[in-house]
């Protein structure tokens, strides 16, 4: 049985479409990470599965239930906000008993369940105090709590881990990871973050502009990006977009003037088509025979070197190499073809050879 | 950060802010002081000489049956008006926080009776409610409920407590609307996804947040039907019928300048005085340092 399901999910504000149609089926137990750029509409999602908005168009269900029209209490689904939005005027256990006590669960069964949380989130001596009186981390355990305690169908995050500081997130990251993994519970994830995004998820959606663009596994994602926005917006620093032709048959594309052979691979398109070619700067060769780009900043990042080159007004280029490789005036380098990705210039998708 | 201004030297500081302590001297601190002067003295029956004696017209107020029912009378004045604005207020500004069609308009409408002159305010409830020619009084007595809040006491305080509460509405809905929206709106989405709803979610979300606008209010609208509801009360009856609606500021105005009793007027006076000081160390000690909303 599905553990989540959309179909056709539409959601306006006034005259703008924010959701343009999202279909998506979510297995049960799976944890599916959304990304995209600010205001492409993710926490939108979130909130209409959770109930927070009503959808424009389309359907939701969990568990098989279609919840579309009804309330966020009656859907069986726990939310962890960007701002954990902890009761303050409550204590770290009535924050998390407050959703049972509504439900009308007895006091024994209550203090039970909130112990039991606590303990899986090392948050039995805090029961007492105040949000304020938490750090951040310690507030977004709670918040994780307040989600445990109701044995939910289903958990919504809108970018949990954003108002915490790099070591910390690296390190709740984990933790949700585990949790999410132990409990079995079908999740989704909102996140900016490239790493949440590749680590935490079984598959990954990207949206743009709220559409989905690409639904796969991180690695697939990585390694077979859609389109060219996808390709661009996975990975860190971006994928390397060059504009050029498709040429000889279709088995090399030229780029202003220089011809890059794609190795076996050949593409059942007319030569002289527009493609855009792309290679992560990790794979960018350096090569003595390859073709000469002027270097214009060297980023040293300790454990790696950034190069951006390029000829002004042509593309740029950046590279990505370990310490001490010799930067000069200009590289030399050369595309290996066995990473070279190619998309149609026309429609940004990506092209597979014939 | 704090900014602040440094001026060099005393005289310039001081020649700042000597107008304002001319004002408050001339229109308060000199009053002030004659009250106490004069609550210490009695005058004779012909206004020809005072003598002093001593706290004799405080022991006399205190043993006079016709203040201490007129300190109830304010009790149950000032409970009333508290009561009404802070309850109307709250239940105006949550509605008013609701996303309602035309909600800019409706708030505006709002705010508007706190610009209105309280003895025009106060014509305005006596215009509503005169029993003969006011839209709900004639109305209350076309259905049988005798009304004429000028024979009756009770009827009378219920006016005054309204038309004093009115005015208090509007700034005290002002604070509660505040309050309301400094709540994070996803403070209010948890407790929904936790399926609290209506009264309950009022009940164990918002009203515990908004407690601090509730005492901040309290102590304000206290303030405000004990000493500043003067020119509400006396337009609306003049403390009438007979003394159902006296409150201690009235029975001020009413013994020394209407009576001319000075000596127990004043007294009566430095005991208000007592009562404000009071009241404003209260609300400075527990709630003047923290953020109101
Ligand atoms: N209640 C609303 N009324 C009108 N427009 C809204 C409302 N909520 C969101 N929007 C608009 O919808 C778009 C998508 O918003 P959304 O919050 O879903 O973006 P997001 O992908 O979560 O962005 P971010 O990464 O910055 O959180 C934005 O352009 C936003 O202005
Ligand atoms: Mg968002």
């Amino acid at each position: 049985m599905a553990g989540l399901r959309l179909e056709g999910l539409r959601k306006s504000f006034g005259q703008n479409e924010i959701l343009k149609g999202v279909d998506l089926t979510l297995a049960d137990g799976e944890m599916l990470v959304i990304v995209g750029a600010s205001g492409c509409g993710k926490s939108t999602l979130l909130r209409l599965v959770a109930g927070l908005e009503t959808p424009t168009a389309g359907r939701i269900l969990i568990d098989g239930r279609d919840v579309t029209r009804l309330d966020p209490s009656e859907r069986d689904i726990a939310m962890v906000f960007q701002n954990y939005a902890l009761y303050p005027h409550m204590s770290v256990f009535e924050n998390m008993a407050y959703g049972l006590k509504i439900r009308g669960l007895p006091k024994a069964g209550i203090r039970a369940k909130v112990d039991a949380a606590s303990a899986l989130l090392g948050l039995d001596a805090l029961l007492d105090r105040k949000p304020r009186q938490l750090s951040g981390g310690q507030r977004q355990r709670v918040a994780m709590g307040r989600a445990i305690v109701r044995d939910p169908k289903l958990f919504l995050f809108d970018e949990p881990l954003s108002n915490l500081d790099a070591k910390l997130r690296v390190q709740m990251r984990g933790e949700i990871r585990r949790l999410q993994r132990r409990l079995k519970v079908t999740s989704l994830y909102v996140t900016h973050d490239q790493v949440e995004a590749m680590t935490l998820g079984d598959r990954l959606l990207v949206m743009h502009q709220g559409v989905p663009v690409q639904l796969a596994t991180p690695t697939e994602v990585f390694e077979r990006p859609a389109d060219t926005y996808v390709a661009g917006f996975i990975g860190s620093p971006a994928m390397n977009l060059l504009p050029g032709t498709l040429g000889r048959n279709g088995t090399a594309v030229s780029l202003e003037g220089t011809e890059v052979g794609l190795g076996t691979r050949r593409y059942a398109l007319p030569d002289g088509h527009g493609v855009i070619l792309g290679i992560r700067p990790e794979h960018v060769a350096l090569d003595p025979s390859g073709r000469e780009w002027p270097v214009e900043v060297v980023e040293l990042l300790g454990s790696e070197t950034l190069i951006h080159a390029g000829r002004t007004g042509a593309a740029t280029l950046t590279l990505r190499l370990a310490n001490g490789a010799p930067v000069g005036e200009a590289v030399r380098v050369s595309f290996p073809p066995e990473h070279l990705h190619l998309f149609d210039r026309a429609t940004g998708l990506r092209l597979d050879p014939a | 950060m704090e900014r602040r201004t440094l001026f060099p030297g005393r005289l310039l500081p001081a020649l700042l802010i000597l107008p304002q302590l001319v004002l408050t001297f001339v229109f308060f601190l000199w009053p002030a002081l004659q009250a106490i002067k004069s609550s210490l003295e009695r005058e004779d029956a012909f206004g020809t000489s005072t003598e002093f004696v001593g706290l004799e017209n405080f022991a006399d107020l205190f043993n006079d049956p016709l203040y201490l029912a007129a300190i109830g009378r304010t009790a149950v004045f000032c409970a009333g008006v508290t009561a009404v604005s802070i309850g109307v207020a709250l239940l105006l500004a949550v509605l008013a926080d609701t996303e309602i069609r035309g909600r800019a308009f409706y708030r505006t409408m709002l705010i508007w009776p706190y610009a209105v002159a309280p003895a025009m305010s106060a014509v305005l409830w006596v215009l509503m409610f005169h029993p003969q020619i006011g839209l709900v009084g004639a109305f209350l007595n076309r259905i049988g409920i005798g009304w004429d809040y000028k024979l009756d006491g009770t009827q009378a305080m219920l006016l005054v407590i309204l038309a004093a509460a009115w005015k208090q509405i509007s700034y005290n809905f002002i604070f509660f609307l505040a309050g309301l929206q400094a709540i994070p709106k996803t403070i209010i989405e948890a407790a929904r996804i936790d399926g609290a709803r209506g009264f309950r979610r009022f009940r164990t979300i918002i009203l515990p947040l908004l407690m601090p606008t509730v005492y901040f209010l309290l102590v304000v609208d206290l303030v405000y039907a004990a000493f500043d509801t003067f020119a509400t009360v006396y337009a609306v009856n003049g403390g009438g019928p007979g003394q159902s609606t006296q409150t201690l500021v009235l029975k001020v105005y009413l013994d020394g300048i209407v009576n001319a009793n000075i000596g127990s007027s004043s007294a009566q006076s430095v005991v208000l005085m007592v009562g404000v000081i009071v009241l404003c160390a209260i609300q400075f000690r527990f709630l003047g340092r923290k953020a109101v909303t």
